[in-house]
């Protein structure tokens, strides 16, 4: 009797198994799609419109786009640890679905989407923080190192004990980035001061999203005497901001958006220095306005702090003092007297 | 007797069809009423999901997404059946498909060697694992639930360290990967319309019918099985616990060393600081839903990639992100819960029935109020 179902089981399994690989029916893409110009189309990254951070200043420009521009919004938010083939599975929904341009937040969506632009030829696609490899790709990436190079001269001149520290959500290549620039703003502001470094996560997209871990390592780099802290880590980063609020004395550094102007951060916004803005939302309202004017953008576009793609926030007055010094520095990377390296 | 095994056959399937539907209606309901109190209508988004479930790629989607869960829930399985605990397939599969990854970017040689060489690399990367937990519980008694935790966070700073551009990887953008696979090294597609399914779907098949040839009809699954029953009566019948969790532990971690391949020789043809991660888990829940019978397995894994790739459809909808998460833990309580109630049902009942037999022959022989305590034995 055992041996019956089991075998019957075995021949059931690889009797659908056979069934389903002729994957009978028609495809979700034949049935939708048609319906074009139906507006913008937005992958948020994990930790999603109100992380606070990176997504939430995309969101700010398509918000603008909708109210000058007239043009409708589509939000999708992406999961903790999804892969790439429910990333792909993402934007093939939006682009099916008649939105253009169709904008990944955040450089996970780099494979993706310069994959499903191909299927896709009448539609702009665009993806911040990674580059672009096809022809109706825009990729828009930021000169985040020269920002937080100006945020470690803020870091440096505030300091009392000497040691500031920065917390990176992962540890890649972009959030490198932001770890290179502002080590190099504190040393070439004072040489004497110790930069701890540490990141929420080797590897894993978590490292965004997980507020609660950046709160404990922040807990520990002030216990180490730490006074101002720089955290590049999205979402987790309001986990950090928290823990420094509770100690007086102490900093904390944003990242993305103006932090301290953050509905959701309004508690802890006395304890917020500065914040590095990137300016997601000009480069993503561009692209939908270029769009809409049918004069799509093209290829890679990089802002840096020439073009204010990048900036200081300077909210709250608590770095009036040394404007001075964050502006001279300014002045010098646009000049290019001083270089700001991409990597530590 | 042959009425007995007949009436306890009836009850068997009885109970193999009952679990499962209770399971499916209680998870219907409770997922109805999450998504009524989302403020959302529920029957419309089980439509939505249906409708856009069978559409052709999502067939293919579905597939090859459980593909990799299958795997995982089998390295699983292995554990649970001798009550071992390997919560470390995600740490193993990583470990494996990493240096896998390393060793087929390094290698060109002709498919035919190419191939099986990842795939006993990973193998034998993901048993290695997987084996440091085996020995530490049999020498030093630590607990492999532990052990393996903390396995899976040495993984992630493993791989970490040697994912950098001066160790084992290559920088392209914001992502670090290793050397890619050359085309020789990776598997064939199956070429369905509109999009191809993953030629290592051969290899879970493979998987999954060793899986039930080794656990169900070999000396050594029957030992397996009887540790898992008990370990003093297997060891007093002969068996080494000792050996027994050594191997399987080994074994466990060989097919968590498969997880990866699907991912690795079908799609990526690198590791990189993109690969999946949580798989192991998935793994988890899917051994425990097909009650780490190879083919429920199937079944679970494939469910699990329906929910997957309808979730994304659910939220394009307008439906919360989290719905299909919700629904996945659901349908594993449910599942866990229908079982052990059906499971108390039929002892209760199988009591009841031997108390009645039993008395039954107490009465003939005593002959004299025999029927009186049938009659109350019944009632």
């Amino acid at each position: 009797m055992r041996r019956v179902t089991k075998l019957a089981a075995a021949v059931t399994a690889t009797a659908t198994l056979a069934l389903t690989a002729t994957a009978c029916g028609e495809s979700s893409t034949e049935s939708g799609g048609g319906k074009k110009n139906k507006g913008v189309g937005l992958a948020f990254d994990v930790g999603g419109r109100d992380d606070h951070s990176f997504n939430e200043a995309a969101a700010r420009g398509t918000d603008k786009a909708e109210k000058e521009l007239g043009v409708k919004t589509k939000e999708m938010t992406a999961g903790n640890n999804e892969t790439e083939e429910t990333r792909e599975q993402r934007l093939i929904s939006l682009a099916k679905d008649g939105y253009n341009p169709v904008i990944g937040v955040g450089f996970n969506y780099g494979k993706s989407i310069n994959k499903v632009a191909k299927d896709f030829p009448d539609t702009t696609f665009g993806v911040v923080d990674e580059q672009s490899h096809t022809k109706n790709v825009v990729g828009m990436t930021f000169a985040e190192n020269e920002s937080s190079y100006l945020v470690g001269v803020a870091a440096a001149k505030k300091t009392k004990t000497d040691k500031v520290s920065f917390i990176g959500g992962v540890d890649n290549a972009l959030i490198q980035k932001f770890e290179a620039g502002y080590v190099k703003g504190v040393k070439d502001t004072n040489p004497k001061i110790k930069v701890e470094v540490d990141y929420l996560y080797k590897e894993s997209d978590k490292g965004f999203n997980d507020p609660a871990r950046a709160k404990s390592m922040a807990k520990g780099m002030l216990a180490r005497g730490n006074d101002v802290i720089y955290s590049a880590a999205g979402q987790s980063g309001a986990g950090s901001i928290e823990q420094v609020s509770k100690k007086k004395g102490a900093w904390a550094i944003g990242v993305d958006s103006d932090q301290y102007r953050q509905k959701g951060l309004e508690k802890y916004k006395n304890a917020i220095l500065t914040s590095s803005v990137k300016n997601v939302d000009v480069a993503v309202y561009e692209l939908i306005k270029s769009v809409k004017d049918g004069k799509p953008l093209k290829g890679n576009q990089t802002f840096s702090l020439k073009e204010d793609g990048v900036s200081v926030a300077t909210s709250g007055g608590f770095v009036d003092d040394v404007m001075d010094d964050i502006n001279k520095a300014k002045e010098d990377i646009i000049s290019g007297k001083v270089k700001v390296p991409a990597r530590p | 007797m042959s009425r007995w095994k007949e009436k306890f056959g009836v009850q068997s399937v009885l109970q193999a069809l009952a679990a499962p539907a209770l399971a499916l209606l209680a998870a219907f309901v409770l997922s109805s009423v999450v998504i009524l109190a989302t403020g959302k209508d529920p029957f419309h988004a089980f439509f939505v999901m249906i409708d856009f479930g069978s559409k052709s790629d999502s067939q293919v989607w579905i597939i090859n997404k459980a593909i990799p869960y299958y795997l995982s829930a089998a390295a699983v399985a292995i554990g649970f059946r001798m009550n071992l605990f390997n919560i470390g397939v995600d740490g193993q599969y990583r470990v494996a498909a990493f240096f896998a990854a390393v060793v087929g970017g390094a290698l060109a040689l002709p498919g035919v060697l190419q191939i099986p060489v990842i795939i006993i690399v990973a193998m034998a990367v993901g048993a290695l694992w997987a084996g440091i937990a085996g020995v530490l519980r049999t020498t030093r008694g630590v607990s492999e639930v532990i052990t393996t935790i903390m396995l899976n966070s040495i993984a992630g700073s493993l791989i970490g360290y040697f994912l950098s551009e001066d160790k084992l990887a290559v920088k392209d953008g914001n992502l670090f990967h290793t050397p890619t696979i050359p085309e020789s090294g990776r598997f064939f597609l199956i070429p369905t319309d509109p999009d191809p399914i993953y030629g290592t779907v051969v290899v879970a098949v493979v998987i999954g019918l060793a899986y039930w040839f080794v656990i169900g009809r070999t000396r050594f699954g029957f030992d397996l099985r009887a540790v898992g029953r008990s370990e003093s009566a297997a060891s007093a019948s002969g068996v080494s616990v000792r050996r027994m969790v050594v191997t399987s532990m080994l074994l466990s971690g060989a097919v968590a060393g498969l997880v990866g391949i699907p991912t690795l020789l079908n799609k990526s043809f690198s590791y990189g600081t993109d690969f999946p991660t949580g798989v192991g888990f998935t793994g988890i829940a899917i051994a425990l839903l097909g009650r780490n019978h190879p083919f429920g397995m199937a079944l679970a894994a494939l469910l699990w990639g329906f929910l997957e790739r309808t979730g994304i459809q659910l939220e394009f909808e307008g439906y919360a992100q989290e719905i299909v998460g919700v629904m996945q833990g659901i349908i594993v309580l449910c599942v866990v819960i229908a079982y052990e109630i059906v499971r108390r049902v039929v002892l209760r009942r199988q009591q009841r029935e031997v108390g009645a037999e039993l008395s039954a022959r107490a009465g003939a022989g005593t002959e004299q109020d025999g029927t009186e305590q049938k009659a109350g034995a019944t009632a």
